[in-house]
């Protein structure tokens, strides 16, 4: 059982992916939080299809992906705000439009451009096991931007998500709070494409949040339960991805969302006591 | 200064606009400190719009809106919106809502002072729900959620409180117990507003009666306001023909 856990610490390469997959774990469930209860899950799903145009520039460019696909990450997000505050189109229109051609940007980028060294599946399902040195220092950094990030605007995210004409009536900048909330949504989706990769990111954003969700009667209960379900999944799929020699990210995608079905299970079950508790005889 | 030294609300020819369309025009009134306003006029007559454009949510198209300085202190406006405009699926519990009031009082990094959560206690008590002050905002019956969106407006020391459709979904005695809540707090010299339809409330316990139709149709006290010409233009002849209404036992009609 020991050599099973200590396994992954006599190799470098373990050590680093599984730093950069627990920032990916806590991280994620943070961001999430707001994403599912503001009812935007499609959109963390677009923004992380969408930052695959600076993902190939970054492969151009032979820089590390943060230096391109965070700004372009970024700018999708406030694109997207944009787009939907000024043309009147509903969000989730706005949301599909940009995402479909942000997506097939990236993918014709990739397919006309320069040729470059690496396996679309990697990109799409995540290569944790791969990261540098600087690819742990970077998400060390951007982990510490989204934490200040979230601490700063947390009561305005907050009142916003719960009540968004009072939020404007105490005089709170609703439309700034959106695009602030995406931006942060974009970063920690960057930071965790090497993790995850651009499909499974997805996972590691809503299951956990939606199964602390389901056990949490506060959002910062919320926030630290799903951060913590998060790392849980994160070491969790790493491990079986060493153990069981399955590739890391769809392992970890798997055990949040196994954790999301235990979770849903568990709340019925004490719903259900709940009501036969309370009824008479 | 206190409260009631405070001038009231004067807002003179206001035109509002809505996806288009004029939903107000021409709209004058004066409101003084210390005064409980009801809001009243039919489906689709703007009442949700006028108190949208006091709040400063909606823009003035014409006219002028003068708050007296209430909209440039801190927190000054309250709003309590229509139950459907709030996110029902976030997990706050009652406190936690009380507490927002004083978020516009924290500064940026900063967590809530130890007098910011006794005013929150404060504020829970006096609308008498510092009990459920752990229960989920779902888990309350609507008078009770009511009461905690005024508490969260006593807590963010509002001199000025807007409640669009307070009483709607709300049992009549959980109506009275808004009210006498809404009573005390013109008694300390605050202004509130309240959008609604029950005109026996309104004409029974409310100051002044505002009566739009996408226009002013009358404004001063519910017995020289609600008109039988005012109240037939609102709801035709239901509403003052009915021997079955509320109003025509109570309101005094004229």
């Amino acid at each position: 059982m020991i050599d099973y856990i200590v396994a992954p610490f006599q190799y470098g390469f373990m050590v680093r992916a599984l730093i950069v997959s627990l920032i990916v774990g806590v991280m994620c469930p943070i961001i999430g939080a707001y994403v599912i209860i503001r009812g935007r899950a499609f959109m963390g799903d677009a923004l992380a299809h969408s930052v695959l145009p600076g993902v190939v520039l970054a492969l151009w460019l032979k820089i590390s992906i943060f230096y391109s696909a965070v700004p372009a990450g970024i700018a999708t997000a406030l694109l997207v705000g944009y787009v939907s505050r000024r043309t009147g189109i509903s969000d989730d229109t706005s949301v599909g439009i940009i995402f479909a051609g942000t997506f097939a940007l990236g993918l014709v980028m990739l397919s006309a451009g320069p040729i470059v060294a690496v396996n679309i599946e990697d990109l799409l399902l995540g290569t944790v096991i791969g990261v540098s040195q600087t690819d742990v220092f970077v998400s060390l950094g951007l982990m510490a931007v989204a934490l200040v990030g979230v601490y700063a605007f947390h009561r305005q995210f907050v009142y916003t998500t719960f009540d968004p004409v009072g939020a404007t009536v105490v005089g709170i900048k609703t439309g700034l709070v959106e695009y602030a909330l995406l931006a942060l949504l974009a970063l920690v989706i960057v930071m965790s494409i090497e993790a995850a990769g651009i499909v499974l990111v997805m996972a590691m954003l809503i299951a956990p949040a939606a199964a602390a969700h389901l056990l949490s009667r506060r959002f910062v209960g919320v926030m630290l339960i799903g951060a913590l379900l998060g790392a849980i999944s994160a070491v969790a799929g790493m491990y079986l991805a060493l153990h069981a020699n399955l590739p890391p990210g769809p392992a970890m995608a798997l055990i949040a969302v196994g954790m999301f079905g235990a979770a849903a299970v568990t709340k019925r079950r004490w719903t259900v006591r709940q009501e036969e508790s309370q009824q008479p005889g | 200064m206190k409260m009631a030294d405070l001038p009231g609300i004067t807002v003179k020819n206001v035109t509002v606009e809505r996806n288009g369309y004029r939903a107000l025009f021409d709209i004058t009134f004066e409101v003084g400190q210390g005064t409980l306003v009801g809001v009243v006029g039919p489906n689709g007559a703007g009442k949700s719009t006028l108190l949208d454009a006091l709040a400063g949510v909606l823009p003035i198209a014409q006219g002028t809106v003068d708050l007296h300085g209430a909209e440039v202190r801190k927190g000054a406006l309250a709003y309590v919106p229509q139950r459907d405009s709030i996110n029902w699926r976030f997990p706050a519990t009652v406190l936690d809502v009380v507490m927002m009031g004083r978020y516009c009082h924290i500064r940026w990094f900063r967590s809530p002072s130890k007098r910011d959560r006794e005013l929150a206690r404060c504020c829970l008590e006096r609308v008498g729900l510092w009990k459920c002050r752990s229960s989920r905002m779902n888990e309350l019956s609507g008078g009770q959620r009511q009461r905690v969106f005024i508490a969260r407006a006593l807590a963010q020391e509002a001199s000025i409180i807007l409640l669009d459709e307070a009483f709607s979904g709300v049992d009549v005695g959980a109506q009275e117990g808004i009210v006498e809540v809404l009573q005390s707090l013109r008694d300390e010299g605050r202004i509130v507003l309240l959008a609604t339809h029950d005109l026996t409330n309104l004409a029974e316990r409310f100051d002044q009666a505002l009566c739009i139709n996408r226009c002013i149709c009358a404004c001063g006290p519910p017995d020289t306001a609600f008109t039988h010409r005012v109240l037939e233009e609102f709801y035709s002849s239901h509403a003052i023909d009915s021997s079955e209404t509320r109003l025509d036992l109570e309101a005094p009609v004229r």
